[in-house]
Formats: C-alpha cells, structure tokens, sequence
C-alpha cells in the first residue's frame, strides 16, 4: 500500500534507497559518481526524460531525493542497460532506476502523465495470481485504470493479434502458485524490499 | 546434447512463432530442449519495477526447478532476451555476493524450495552457434538464403550487461549464424538498440520514435527484411509502423521474423514448421516465399 511521505521523512527515504540499492552486488559504488554524463549520453530515452540520469544521481547525493521521486525519470527507463555497461565507474543505473521506481510505487508518488507505475502494479498482481503474465489481461487492465479510450485505438492491433492467433483469452496458470504466494508472503512479513 | 528449455510467458501467446520455430530448428540440430517443469514469469521488468526482493526470487525459483530437474548437469535455454537477461542477471547476483544468496535462500525456503547456484542461463543463440557450431548447422542447410540482405537486430538485453557470448555495443553471433545461412548481412550500427520495451504502452511516442530509428538504420543500409531473437522486440518492430509512418511521414512495409525462422527456411523446414503467416507486416509471407515450402 501507498504511504504518504511527509518532508521530513524525505531524509529517511534517502537512507532507505542508499541502504536497498546496496544490497545488490556493486549497488554501493553510487557514490563514486563523478557526473561524467556517459550515462545520459548513452541513454536513448533521456531527451523526455524530465531529469537525465546523470542529473538524478547528482539530486541522490544532494539529499533531494523527493524531486527525483516526483519526476517522471525513472519512468522513462526501457531497461536497456546501456548506461549500466558503459558507466566508468561501473555503477549500476538501471538497477538504480528500478529501486527509484519500487520507491516510487511504494510510497505513492504518482507524477503527473505517468502511467508506468499502474503497468508495473498491473503485471505483478497478474503474475502474482497466476505464476505467468497473461498479455491480454495485463493490457486490458492496465487500460481501464490509465486511459479507456486508448483500449480503443488499441483494438485495431488487438483484432489483428486475434486473427492471427497470437492472443489467448485465458490465463496461463501454474501448478505452483501457492509457492508464489507463500515466497512473497515472506517478503512482505519480513519486511524485505 | 539436452537442455531445459524455458519458454517465457510471451512465446506461448504474441511470440508463439519463436517458439514453434525454435524448437524445430533445435531438433533439426539434434539440441534435445526438455521444457522446464511448471516454470514461473521471470521477473520482467514492470515486475522488478514493483518488486524487489520479491523479483530475484520468483526468478530464482525457476532456477531451482531447473537444479533439480537437471540434477544440476544441464542447462537453462530460452529464447527471450528479457527472459535471458531477468534469469541471467539474478543467477550472477546469487553467485557474486553472499547476502544476496542468503536472501534469496531464505524466500525461496519460504516455498521449500533451495538453490545452490549449480546451473547456467544460456540464450539459443548461443547454443546454436557456440555448442551445436557455425559448421554443423552449415552442413544442415539445403536451401541458401540466397544473399537475403538483413539486419540481425539483437536489441538490447541479449548483450548486457553480463554480455557472455558477445560484444554488447556491436554483437556479431547472430550475423555470422545468418552468414551461414546464405544471407547477406548488412551493417547495421543501430543493431543493440533498445526497441523500447513496455514503453510502447506506456510512453508510445517516444517508443516510436525509437523503432522508427532502428527500421531506417536497416531500411538505409539496405535491409529487405530484420531478424530479431526477442518477442517483444519482434512485435515492438512490426507492428507499429503504420503509426510510425503516419507519424514520421516515412514508407515502411518491413517484414521482421524470428532469426531461428530464417534458420528453418534455410533448412528446408516448411512454413508450418517455422509457424510463418502471424506476421502483421502484410508481405511477410510472400516475400519470402521464394525461401520456404508451401
């Protein structure tokens, strides 16, 4: 559930981000940014970006987490990991721009025109539910919470993905989903991120 | 030679193609792909963008399935870049680092399920060219591809991070594969380019503009046609370029098929067998006509 996050609790989640993004392997070595700029250079989605990534590292260390929260930064991120091998100090972005959006969802920042955080939310409830990610179920859901409408430009694509059989109805399900239930009930008990 | 197979959640609906073609160009090669038992979404990235802790060990349970039914002595093949990249990259995490490995240890045991990191995350393309060798499929093929000109598109996961089979600015594997086949190549710098992934949904305008820049870097080097080796890739490149040309003003009518559909082609497999004709670029199926059996 969202929480909302009062500006004093902004240096917490400061903490809480520096402390989770270490517990991926080189996580830490954020702060050997020395603001180069590879990162953005290489990024193909920086120019909508409303901060480029070398700019959100600089507002991390600034202690200004919250603008970079409330951008629409890490929501512009394809995962293309270009910036993460080409970073000469070898810091991970992209796993930097994940946890800015875990953060994101999980406190309830919710920046205006994005939508990527309802996709994300959407496809892990799915995944949740049934051990697999249904693509019709995910896209439909996602376009009654975000934008009607646009289910409607997307039926032309959706027809022809019909005719040509590469749409199924129904869910794929596994046999295992209590395992699913059981692991994330864990994360959630304890806590984890 | 056996492997487990990890299809991914995209080729058993949108990518069915892949899959169909995948397998019977792996059979063609003797690669034995057993299907990994009751596997699970791999942790994609609107799943990493929601979880955490929670993603590494939904992802890591398929590699404890495969532990086990491998007995720890076979790989993990998929065919999908993400599906490769969620896999690859939580199987180096539980390697590298220790905390990591307890964490992910201790949710995984929360299902009575354990790891011991004993297995490899391979992509088909690698296991063609590197296991099976340029030279075995070489003596595989019947019919040459007849200097089809094409762009080997890899898109962007398949090279990074971990980049284990190949470069992951300028990647060759899958040109020299097409090479062998009978095609031609062409240079293609925007080749590792990311096609936008869930953005198309999410931010379509600037997805767009990121496919439109891929299909005139094939279109200006010559390219009749793209091959891809990732589902989402494949639908991001060819079905939208109609909005691509309204948008952009340009003309594209550029079929995309799966590199292992090009492999069956070259090896006499029927359009059925490589699942040819879901392809939305209309003249899919009659520009290659000339390459496959009715």
């Amino acid at each position: 559930m969202a929480t909302q996050v009062g500006a004093r609790d902004m240096g917490r989640l400061s903490d809480v981000f520096l402390e989770e993004i270490s517990r991926m392997p080189g996580g830490d070595k954020i702060m050997a940014c020395q603001q180069c700029g590879t990162c953005s250079g290489s990024c193909p989605t920086a120019y909508a970006m409303d901060y480029t990534p070398r700019q959100i590292i600089g507002w991390l260390r600034a202690g200004e987490l919250e603008k970079v929260l409330n951008s629409n930064t890490m929501w512009m991120c394809a995962s293309c990991y270009s910036c993460t091998v080409r970073c000469p100090a070898g810091i991970k972005v992209t796993d930097a721009m994940y946890e800015l959006k875990r953060l994101a969802i999980k406190y309830g920042f919710t920046p205006r025109g994005v939508t990527g955080n309802t996709l994300a939310t959407v496809f892990q409830k799915n995944v949740d539910k049934y051990g697999r990610s249904p693509e019709m179920e995910l896209l439909a859901r996602y376009y009654l919470s975000t934008n009607p409408f646009g289910m409607l430009k997307m039926a032309g694509l959706g027809l022809k993905l019909f005719r040509n059989k590469r749409i199924s109805l129904a869910p794929e399900k596994i046999r295992g989903r209590d395992e699913i239930q059981k692991m994330l009930q864990y994360v959630r008990e304890k806590g984890e991120w | 030679m056996d492997y487990l197979y990890y299809p991914g959640c995209s080729l058993s609906t949108s990518g069915k193609a892949y899959d169909v073609s995948g397998r019977a160009v792996a059979r063609l090669l003797a690669v034995n792909l057993v299907e990994l038992d009751d596997w699970n979404c791999c942790g994609t990235t609107p799943y990493f963008s929601a979880q955490g802790l929670g993603a590494f060990s939904i992802a890591a349970r398929n590699l404890a399935i495969a532990e086990k039914q491998g007995d720890g002595k076979m790989d993990l093949v998929t065919m999908c870049n993400s599906c490769y990249m969620t896999l690859s990259k939580t199987n180096h995490y539980f390697a590298e680092d220790e905390r990591m490995r307890k964490d992910i240890g201790a949710v995984l045991g929360a299902a009575g399920r354990s790891y011991g990191g004993g297995v490899k995350v391979r992509h088909l393309l690698d296991v063609l060219t590197n296991d099976v060798g340029l030279e075995a499929v070489k003596a595989k093929v019947t019919r040459e591809l007849n200097g089809l000109k094409v762009a080997a598109y890899y898109g962007c996961q398949m090279s990074r991070p971990g980049a284990e089979f190949d470069d992951p600015e300028y990647p060759m594997t899958m040109d020299r594969l097409l090479s062998v086949l009978g095609a031609d190549p062409v240079e293609f710098p925007m080749k590792a380019k990311c096609c936008g992934g869930m953005l198309m949904t999410t931010s379509q305008d600037v997805a767009l503009k990121m496919v439109r820049d891929v299909l005139s870097d094939a279109m200006e080097n010559g390219a009749e046609c793209i091959a891809t080796a990732c589902p989402l890739c494949q639908i991001n490149l060819e079905a939208y370029q109609g909005d691509i040309n309204s948008k952009f003003g340009t003309n594209f009518m550029m079929p995309v098929v799966y590199f292992t559909q090009l492999a069956g082609m070259a090896m006499g497999l029927t359009r059925r067998e490589i699942d040819l004709g879901r392809e939305l670029v209309p003249n899919t199926v009659s520009f290659f006509r000339d390459y496959v059996a009715a």
